[in-house]
């Protein structure tokens, strides 16, 4: 037996009288249809699009490296023995702290967490793509725009839910059965970070920081990091690691100029 | 003969269900099915067994299970509807049926809703009261629970000590489900201490619900030890109350060995079965503490039934098979004829 439908959300009900019933009908098979090929999670409307208000003449850019001091822990396998398709797939190990090349810092979160005062700036029509591939999340850490789409997808040929337990905004729980199958969220409001988790597969999980503006990073393998397009001013940027918390460091651009800033965390 | 066995196997499969449950729980796959009364979209009795990896394995084989343990009190309900002469034990019967039902469909709201804490701890809770209302069929309708009959001593004491005992158990097993659904299991991370000393030297709320839990579990060890000391003291050749008492200490030994280990082995592979042992064997105290407080008031039972006797509402008890409040026939002889099943003295 086919599965029936993966899980929808934001629905609602509605009374349907008999002389709108085929009409009623066609509609609700239009929706299965389109539900069995993925599935639309919103919990509001974007803000209206507006014009990007930050000069390109003037832009400048906060540019910098996180690092990670003191002995970096050992690479921990991940046991994926709970299912014999995760099992076969190549083996991995636990993203929480993973030290690169110069001690740089992955999977670091970067944002401007303030100064932006109360500019508007238009939600990207691009989807931005958190794919469970070999039985984990990927990427583990990524940003998002408050309205733009979230794009789920799963590579895998197992069973997943993807599970967002959210502080701020509302929290879904997602069947994915199928390989190839898509769903799509739109988050409402900003919060860092979004965790996310399967509860099929302990070890799987990522976050997701979900802001009101795109002066956003995550670090790569060797900590480094850009946040481009700023407009010149003072701005407080914060760095946000799964494991070792929070740094916040206070940077000023001028017209065109990008600063660099250096974050450093301890085991 | 053949429903006094299924209604222990009834209670029994109760157990397990407990500790299916407990599964769920102690491993956090209480949401990898997202979907309710489906699976992932299918039925939830055609779920391919291939599908079943990770997460999924407790969750499915706990709502497989569940649904096993409901058709079973369902026919249990019926068997007592047709087969048993007393009403109050039918009616237990039909209280079970209730029970498990709004206990399925508990189930199924809290995943739906994501698990919140107040409708997960309501499951748990309401386990145990099906757990206690089919443990209790079962022991009404056994040989010793007749046999015992009129011939159970009269003890206020035991009476009174019974009942504060079962109650502050199962408020134990309240305060476990609450620390087990809200996180607080490791709120406290060193066994016997806290944090190195008897009082924790800080406090949040998960560290409170956990060491209310300690505390709890001291509270029902002394009432547990009063309990059966009474017994062994003043009931020592009341074999079902003896056998009682004795079942009482080995299974409280146990659950305090496993709740020492619970915290001790908190990041450990095996940490999930001692977790639902813990469960499944607190319940076990909390079904064989409500037996020997039903064994004590066995006499009450009795004095019901020689009451009805006296203004003729029953046949005396004859010490020989028991007694207790059978249903009632009215004295007068324009009373319909009741079935043959239906006036039997045992009570």
């Amino acid at each position: 037996m086919q599965p029936i439908l993966p899980r929808v959300f934001g629905g609602r009900a509605t009374g349907l009288t008999l002389a709108a019933m085929p009409v009623s009908v066609v509609l609700i098979a239009v929706a299965l249809l389109s539900a069995a090929c993925g599935g639309k999670s919103e919990e509001a409307p974007p803000p209206a699009a507006v014009t990007n208000p930050v000069d390109p003449a003037t832009a400048g850019a906060i540019t910098g490296v996180v690092k990670f001091e003191g002995k970096a822990p050992a690479a921990q396998p991940i046991t994926m023995d709970s299912d014999s398709y995760c099992e076969k797939q190549p083996r991995n190990t636990i993203e929480s702290v993973v030290v690169g090349e110069g001690s740089g810092l992955q999977n670091v979160f970067v944002y401007v967490k303030d100064g932006l005062g109360n500019r508007v700036f238009p939600v990207p029509s691009t989807s931005v793509v958190l794919d469970q591939k070999g039985c984990r999340y990927a990427p583990h850490v990524l940003g998002v725009q408050v309205g733009q789409t979230l794009e789920i997808a799963s590579s895998d040929d197992t069973l997943h839910n993807v599970h967002a337990v959210p502080q701020q905004n509302r929290e879904f729980n997602m069947a994915h059965q199928l390989a190839g199958i898509k769903h799509t969220h739109v988050f409402s409001t900003k919060e860092v970070m979004v965790p996310f988790k399967c509860d099929v597969h302990k070890w799987m999980n990522a976050f997701v920081g979900v802001l009101d503006h795109p002066f956003y990073a995550v670090t790569a393998g060797n900590g480094r990091f850009e946040l481009k397009g700023l407009p010149p001013g003072t701005y407080t940027v914060e760095a946000w690691h799964e494991k070792l918390g929070t740094q916040t460091q206070t940077v000023t651009i001028g017209e065109k100029q990008t600063s660099d800033v250096a974050f450093t965390f301890k085991s | 003969m053949a429903l006094r066995l299924y209604t222990r196997f009834v209670a029994l499969s109760t157990a397990v269900l407990i500790f299916a449950g407990g599964l769920v729980t102690s491993t956090g796959s209480g949401l990898s099915v997202p979907d309710w009364p489906n699976t992932y979209g299918w039925n939830m009795f055609t779920f391919p067994l291939e599908k079943m990896v990770g997460g999924i394995r407790f969750e499915h084989s706990h709502r497989l299970i569940a649904s096993t343990v409901g058709f079973l009190i369902l026919v249990l309900a019926i068997w007592l509807w047709r087969a048993e002469p007393r009403q109050w034990v039918r009616r237990l019967g039909y209280l079970a049926l209730a029970a498990v039902i709004t206990q399925g469909i508990l189930g199924g709201i809290t995943v739906l809703w994501y698990l919140p804490d107040p409708i997960s701890i309501a499951h748990a809770s309401l386990a145990q009261i099906v757990f206690c209302l089919t443990t209790a069929i079962a022991l009404f309708t056994s040989r010793g629970w007749a046999r015992t009959g009129a011939l159970a001593p009269d003890d206020s004491m035991l009476r009174k000590l019974t009942v504060a005992t079962t109650a502050w158990i199962y408020v134990q097993i309240l305060i476990g489900a609450t620390m087990r659904h809200t996180g607080a299991g490791s709120a406290i991370p060193d066994f016997p201490l806290a944090f190195g000393h008897v009082i924790p030297p800080h406090w949040d709320a998960k560290i409170a619900i956990h060491f209310a839990h300690r505390v709890g579990a001291l509270i029902a060890t002394a009432l547990i030890l009063a309990t059966t000391g009474h017994v062994f003291y003043h009931h020592r050749r009341r074999g079902e109350l003896l056998r009682s008492s004795m079942l009482l200490l080995v299974l409280l030994s146990a659950q305090i060995t496993l709740g020492a280990l619970t915290v001790l082995t908190w990041d450990g592979r095996i940490h999930y079965i001692i977790n639902s042992l813990h469960v499944v064997t607190g319940a076990s105290v909390l079904v064989t503490s409500l037996v020997l407080a039903l064994r004590a008031h066995r006499s009450s039972f009795a004095a019901v039934r020689q009451s009805d006797a006296a203004v003729g509402r029953v046949p005396p008890e004859s010490p020989a098979i028991g007694g207790g409040p059978a249903r009632l026939v009215p004295p007068t002889p324009h009373a319909p004829p009741a079935g043959p099943n239906r006036t039997g003295a045992r009570a």
